[in-house]
């Protein structure tokens, strides 16, 4: 849901914009603080399995496509603040290289995609284990809940700055943006529990590694 | 030199960049609801193109030209991401 250049007034473009440069600015703070040796290598990779998957559309009911937006991937494995900082620079690059998302939106694909998708499936996963421990299969019930959230959140974000905009009115961007990716939200579930627990039976010790 | 876990990695990541063509050509969900709700004509386009999108110019062939463009992505955000961690980490050590 990469938003174009034209949907967006200036006004939420603008407000989008601060907050994911603020987002950033923080996130860097805290990533040098608390980065390690190990988180290197798989920030690195994360950010290349993100962008590849990214390209392998599926497609959903209706002559309508999904993408894996990767956010809870990154954020389960590696913390919410880097999982902001790797999904912005996906989204930087789509941008600026590939002419995928908007220049003067790309604050708000940021926002959408990158903060709040972050943030969404860091601390629901964490609600979720909370609650049903640690066992693999909660874990696993944890990551598919989260992944799908993170999808679904950032569709009613992006409906509420189209309304926002003057572009389609709240009634109908709302239902209609939320419903197909309430769909494309499974999908990202299903792929993110399956990359998961690859991660899991082969270095689960990657599991263990500090949150950023 | 070593094979490290994450070269494995990388190398996966660019297998799945390499069947990148094969993805469904479907409007996304977002260009969906523009084409339904009628608003996709405000869409503008980039004002400029580098690998627009994700087609590298002058590749006629249409999955070659994507899966070159997928391959180049792909390696640009680990070399960047896993750059720019480095130096993050740097930064913590001198303690600056």
């Amino acid at each position: 849901m990469h938003i174009p250049d034209g949907f967006l007034n200036v006004t939420t473009a603008a407000v989008t914009y601060a907050v994911s440069i603020g987002g950033i600015a923080y996130a860097v703070k805290k990533a040098e603080k608390t980065l390690g040796e190990k988180h290197v290598p798989l920030m690195g990779i994360m950010a290349a399995f993100i962008f590849s998957a990214q390209m392998l559309n599926f497609p959903i009911a209706g002559g309508t496509s999904g993408h894996l937006l990767g956010a809870t991937l990154a954020a389960i494995l590696l913390g919410p603040w880097a999982g902001l900082l790797i999904m912005s620079c996906v989204l930087i690059v789509q941008c600026l290289v590939f002419q995928d998302g908007g220049l003067l939106a790309l604050g708000a694909n940021i926002f959408n995609m990158g903060i709040a998708a972050s943030f969404v499936s860091y601390y629901s996963y964490r609600a979720i284990c909370k609650i049903a421990g640690s066992d693999r299969k909660a874990t696993l019930v944890g990551v598919f809940v989260a992944a799908w959230l993170s999808v679904f959140t950032a569709s009613v974000l992006c409906a509420i700055e189209l309304a926002a905009s003057g572009t389609s009115s709240l009634g109908i961007a709302l239902p209609t943006m939320a419903g197909i990716h309430a769909l494309i939200g499974i999908v990202e579930g299903l792929i993110t529990v399956a990359v998961f627990s690859f991660v899991l039976s082969t270095r689960s010790d990657l599991l263990t590694l500090q949150k950023i | 030199m070593k094979l490290k876990w994450w070269h494995i990695g990388l190398l996966l990541c660019l297998a799945v960049a390499l069947i990148s063509p094969l993805a469904s050509k479907s409007p996304d969900g977002l260009e969906k609801v523009g084409e339904d709700k009628g608003f996709i004509v405000k869409a503008k386009d980039a004002p400029f193109n580098v690998i627009a999108d994700y087609a590298f110019p002058g590749i006629h062939n249409e999955a070659l030209a994507t899966i070159i463009s997928g391959l180049i992505g792909t390696l640009l955000l680990f070399g960047i991401v896993y750059g720019g961690a480095k130096l993050l980490k740097s930064r913590k050590k001198e303690g600056t």
